[in-house]
């Protein structure tokens, strides 16, 4: 169920280093197989576990704090794929025991082109840099140089600082709003627009049935209308979702179709605008005579 | 704005005319839009004039790639490849009708982009014919 950004660059680390990428399954209601997962653990050889928190797809949130516990178990580490929470949820590093966990600004009210890697102190301090530059440095001879500690280690140059503040702002922005109030939010949208949309005839919407196990995103495809065919009347009628393949090709394979429309839901949203989506998606079924 | 989705494009997408392959085209190509997905082949069998004799297209997406693949397939047949070679964009969309945003547009011309991309495969291909192909 990974987005492609938690998958390609496993593949690029793969080839450098010759390890092998090993997938845990999903059953067909959207949530990953648990039985998969301790079997690879058993099996040996697992160095490090690459996991979603929440599926930008079907919003299924995975018990990402007990895949950790069993993958501690057995020795490997464990990166949380966090983008698609941290903007939605209370998410707590120290409570999930993670030992990686990546986020990005663009999809938490702030700017694009920064995100935030956390790592655990004692792991990052073993860690060598992996890009060189100013600022990491603690001092530099012709021959050879030592580091400055985490983070500034791992932050060569002249860092995006405009990016900086703006996520921070960002930040502030959200800690003011109450995480817990934009997941209650987020929560109660999600049921309301799951049962309203779930009522269309001839409408398959993916992941858990259940919303009130799922995070705030609804993919869906009405009869044979194509994504993008929905996405372009929705359009019309002034709502914005996103059609496609969501960079998650691997899982419309396993969900056996090309393409779904996504509605996202978050604190601007009302339950008018829900409303207003239901009109359009039937509207929609009325022009393609679905 | 007014929708695209005519009843034409509609019927089109629904049922489309030329469907299917051609064993022995000469001319032959497919290609895929990696935003979207969607996919067209195109096979055209031509007479001893280098006339289009036959067209048939196969694919699968969104109902404005389908229905331009299956519209363009109804203009080639009976033309020779140089009036073939000769279609436009702005052809194509004057049979689409309607108005379609920047994303779309490449929805509508992943056909032309694969009829030109076997013309010239056939005809012969220069830098000036690669940058019409990859400006579709």
């Amino acid at each position: 169920m990974e987005h492609h950004s938690n998958i390609v660059p496993w593949q690029l680390l793969a080839r450098q280093t010759g390890a092998h990428l090993k997938y845990v399954g999903l059953t067909d209601n959207g949530h990953l197989v648990h039985e998969d997962f301790r079997q690879h653990l058993e099996s040996g050889g697992i160095k490090l576990v690459a996991i979603t928190h929440v599926s930008n797809v079907l919003g299924t949130i995975n018990p990402v704090r007990e895949y950790v516990r069993e993958a501690h178990k057995q020795g490997c580490r464990v990166l949380v794929d966090a983008a698609q929470s941290v903007p939605h949820m209370p998410v707590d590093v120290q409570d999930m025991d993670c030992d990686f966990l990546a986020f990005s600004g663009h999809k938490m009210c702030g700017p694009t082109g920064i995100g935030v890697l956390y790592g655990k102190k004692a792991i990052l301090e073993e860690m060598p840099p992996y890009h060189g530059g100013g600022e990491m440095i603690r001092e530099v001879h012709l021959y050879e140089s030592t580091w400055r500690d985490p983070p500034y280690r791992f932050e060569a140059g002249t860092t995006n600082i405009a990016g900086a503040i703006g996520l921070g702002k960002a930040v502030d922005y959200l800690s003011e709003v109450g995480l817990r109030n934009v997941q209650a939010h987020d929560q109660e949208l999600t049921e309301y627009a799951h049962d309203k949309l779930g009522r269309i005839k001839g409408i398959k919407i993916y992941g858990p049935e259940n919303p009130r196990t799922k995070a705030g995103v609804i993919s869906f495809n009405l009869g044979d209308v194509h994504a993008h065919d929905m996405a372009t009347l929705l359009d019309e009628d002034g709502i914005a979702v996103r059609s496609g393949h969501h960079c998650a090709q691997p899982l419309m394979e396993r969900l056996g179709v090309s393409s779904t429309t996504r509605a996202s839901i978050y604190v601007y949203n009302t339950e008018d605008e829900i409303d207003r989506l239901v009109e359009s998606v039937e509207r929609t079924g009325r022009v393609f005579k679905v | 704005m007014s929708s695209i989705y005519s009843e034409i494009i509609l019927d089109y997408y629904r049922y489309p005319r030329n469907k299917g392959s051609l064993p022995h085209a000469q001319i032959h190509a497919r290609d895929t839009n990696p935003l979207c997905g969607d996919v067209i082949e195109m096979q055209l069998e031509l007479d001893e004039k280098n006339t289009v004799k036959d067209v048939k297209f196969n694919g699968q997406g969104c109902a404005i790639s389908q229905a331009s693949a299956s519209m363009l397939t109804e203009l080639v047949k009976g033309k020779t490849v140089e009036d073939v070679r000769k279609i436009s964009k702005e052809d194509v969309l004057s049979l689409i009708g309607g108005q379609l945003t920047a994303v779309r547009l490449k929805c509508a011309l992943l056909s032309l982009k694969v009829l030109k991309t076997g013309v010239y495969n056939y005809i012969g291909s220069t830098d000036a014919t690669k940058d019409e192909v990859s400006s579709l």
